[in-house]
């Protein structure tokens, strides 16, 4: 009874006295969005500089408010042929991100859950291994074995290639591992329910594991695509032909342009290119987020 | 449709744990027989050599004519059924009946054709559509029996397939499966562990226990003439009330001295087990035994009295018309209701 009272009391407290304020939940707000706005901020102000003309930035550093030359500086970034050649525009090298991010994403989906198949369902003399040796791969990151993977490449002629740009990028341990531990929860029966019902491995692979794994293909796919576009050491290192250049190697590439010249470096381009930059990657993430979490948290259906 | 020949089948684990002990035994055509045993017996592993989902060790496994220790599961016409269904989350219905036939490479239209029929069967026509998640339990066993009967298999394999749905789904399913087996007139195994299905479902019983066959048989056999004292505790519930005595002198004596009437000795003498089910002994004032009722367990049809007979456990079912007290009442034995068994072995005498 006493519990019961005591709730009404407190639900029509409201309308006279103030709602007490929790100070924890202040502290707790307080710090969320300080990380929101260190976050935002930068992006809200290169979003308004990319509105601004070159000189003023070039004077002024990179502007709160909003100016005229949006419209301007869009068409630019995206439109302007640019580069030493003359080769390459913003829609080329959108293109190109496209293609590096999509092709990193699928191929690393690929080899990961083939590798995490060959793992778990096939009794391999070193399987447990295979599967370690591909773990501590983790610690080997593009980087570190920069110089041999560059010669390698160039070796087999495929610098300035999209295959060259894409293939040392895909063998990956982080959706291997992934896989595998999804893979391991899938249930004994199913498949020897799939092997009485006469599917070999390669049906079973492609009737029921992959339709199975597409929650965690779509999480995969989403962390692999925001990886594979934001890649800046191995283009540039691959890449000489303009023509192949990414939008986060291009933003520096105006930056950098006529820095020496007489003409101002074209902030105000560099700017929206890299609005333009950050947008598919925001947009997959806005997207996908409904099945990123599914992925990473549900493990059946 | 086709009989199941085991000769002499064993298995043995990588690590030399024998799982199963060298068997032989026919399944007739047509028949279902009900392996059973408690966990860890080695019926499933059985069921499973049977399917092709484990190495046989030794011995020869024939299905109709036909040796299949190193037959593909997929070519060895069976169909099973799991104890969680193993249904294909993102198939429909119609698909999970349908994918056996679609890799035999059956035609479309034939394989609707007999899915449609199957579902007909099983009165799951209306949810041909849905995902198995959106089915009850009940449901998804019909779906996985479904999935079973249109490939139209020698041979229907279960492994406790009842035992994830309630009691009363349970009753209720364990007598389609069995009208279902009797009128497709498909061979069928069936492993359980609940010796109830085993006795309601089985037209034969094979009696497992740490990977030896105790007893091969009918229901009615292997309940009247169980042929070991596991068998006898194991079949039947409650289990059969089992004493320790001592045989000599044409006759059988408790512990406590008591004599017991009835008991066929046949020139035995020194220990043995006395088995009596607890429905073969019933109250009477000038019975043979006493007996010490504790405590009165309320089963509705009859009653369960537990207590002692010469200072061991002891139980006694009366029907539920017969009033009961706890205390000390006497005991008639029904006639030739009394098993002998070995104490050491426990084989049946």
């Amino acid at each position: 009874m006493a519990d019961i009272t005591e709730t009404r009391l407190q639900t029509k407290a409201p309308a006279r006295r103030a709602k007490k304020i929790k100070w924890e939940a202040v502290g707790d707000h307080a710090i969320l969005i300080a990380g929101a706005l260190l976050m935002l901020v930068p992006v809200y102000m290169i979003f308004a500089s990319s509105s601004w003309d070159d000189i003023t930035l070039h004077r002024e550093g990179l502007q709160f408010g909003f100016s005229d030359d949006m419209a301007n500086n869009y068409n630019a970034a995206l439109f302007e042929y640019g580069g030493f050649t003359d080769s390459v525009n913003g829609v080329t090298m959108l293109a190109n991100s496209l293609i590096l991010g999509l092709g990193f994403a699928i191929g690393k989906i690929i080899v990961g859950m083939m590798a995490a198949y060959a793992i778990v369902y096939f009794r391999l003399k070193f399987a447990t291994l295979a599967f370690w040796m591909i773990f501590t791969t983790l610690l080997l990151p593009l980087e570190v074995r920069i110089l041999p993977s560059y010669e390698v490449i160039t070796w087999m002629n495929l610098g300035n290639t999209y295959t060259g740009l894409i293939v040392p990028l895909i063998a990956s341990a982080t959706a291997t591992f992934f896989f595998r531990q999804f893979f391991r929860s899938i249930p004994e029966e199913l498949i020897e329910a799939a092997r009485i019902d006469g599917a070999g491995p390669v049906k079973f692979f492609i009737d029921i594991l992959v339709p199975l794994s597409r929650t965690m293909i779509a999480a995969m796919f989403i962390i692999m695509f925001v990886f594979g576009w934001n890649q800046y050491l191995w283009p540039t290192l691959i890449t000489t032909d303009e023509s192949l250049f990414t939008l986060v190697r291009g933003i520096r590439q105006i930056m950098q342009a006529y820095a020496d010249g007489s003409t101002t470096p074209e902030y105000g381009e560099a700017a929206a290119l890299a609005i333009i930059a950050m947008t598919p990657p925001v947009l997959i993430v806005v997207f996908f987020q409904s099945w990123f979490v599914k992925g990473l948290t549900e493990s059946d259906k | 449709m086709a009989q199941v020949t085991l000769d002499a089948v064993r298995k043995v684990y990588p690590n030399g744990v024998e799982a199963l002990e060298a068997s032989s035994f026919t399944v007739p055509d047509g028949e279902l027989v009900v392996l059973v045993g408690p966990s860890g017996c080695g019926k499933s592993t059985l069921l499973r050599m049977v399917a092709g989902l484990e190495e046989i060790t030794e011995g020869d496994l024939s299905i109709g004519d036909r040796v299949v220790n190193d037959v593909d599961p997929a070519d060895r016409n069976i169909a099973m059924v799991f104890q969680n269904y193993a249904l294909y989350p993102h198939m429909t219905v119609a698909r999970n009946m349908g994918y056996g036939l679609k890799n035999r490479g059956i035609p479309k239209a034939e394989i609707e054709e007999k899915v449609r029929e199957a579902a007909a069967m099983l009165n799951l026509s209306e949810f041909l559509d849905r995902r198995p998640s959106q089915l009850s339990g009940g449901q998804r066993q019909r779906v996985a029996m479904g999935r079973a009967i249109v490939r139209q298999p020698d041979l229907f394999l279960f492994d406790e397939p009842l035992s994830n749905l309630d009691a009363k789904l349970r009753n209720q399913m364990r007598i389609e499966i069995r009208a279902l087996q009797r009128r497709l007139g498909t061979t069928a195994m069936y492993v359980t562990h609940d010796q109830v299905e085993a006795m309601t479902m089985a037209d034969r019983i094979i009696v497992l226990n740490q990977g030896r066959i105790e007893q091969i048989g009918t229901p009615n056999e292997i309940y009247e003439h169980p042929a070991s004292t596991f068998v006898a505790s194991f079949m039947g519930a409650p289990p059969m009330n089992l004493l320790e005595a001592e045989a000599g002198q044409g006759r059988v004596t408790l512990a406590d001295g008591e004599v017991v009437p009835g008991a066929a000795v046949n020139g035995h003498a020194g220990k043995i087990t006395l088995g009596l089910r607890p429905e073969d002994v019933a109250p009477a004032p000038e019975g043979d035994l006493d007996f010490n009722v504790d405590i009165i367990e309320e089963l509705g049809a009859q009653r369960l009295l537990h207590g002692q007979v010469g200072g061991q456990a002891f139980s006694v079912a009366v029907p539920k018309d017969q009033a009961a007290e706890t205390g000390p009442m006497r005991l008639a034995v029904k006639p030739g209701a009394v098993h002998l068994f070995d104490a050491g072995h426990g084989r049946r005498l």
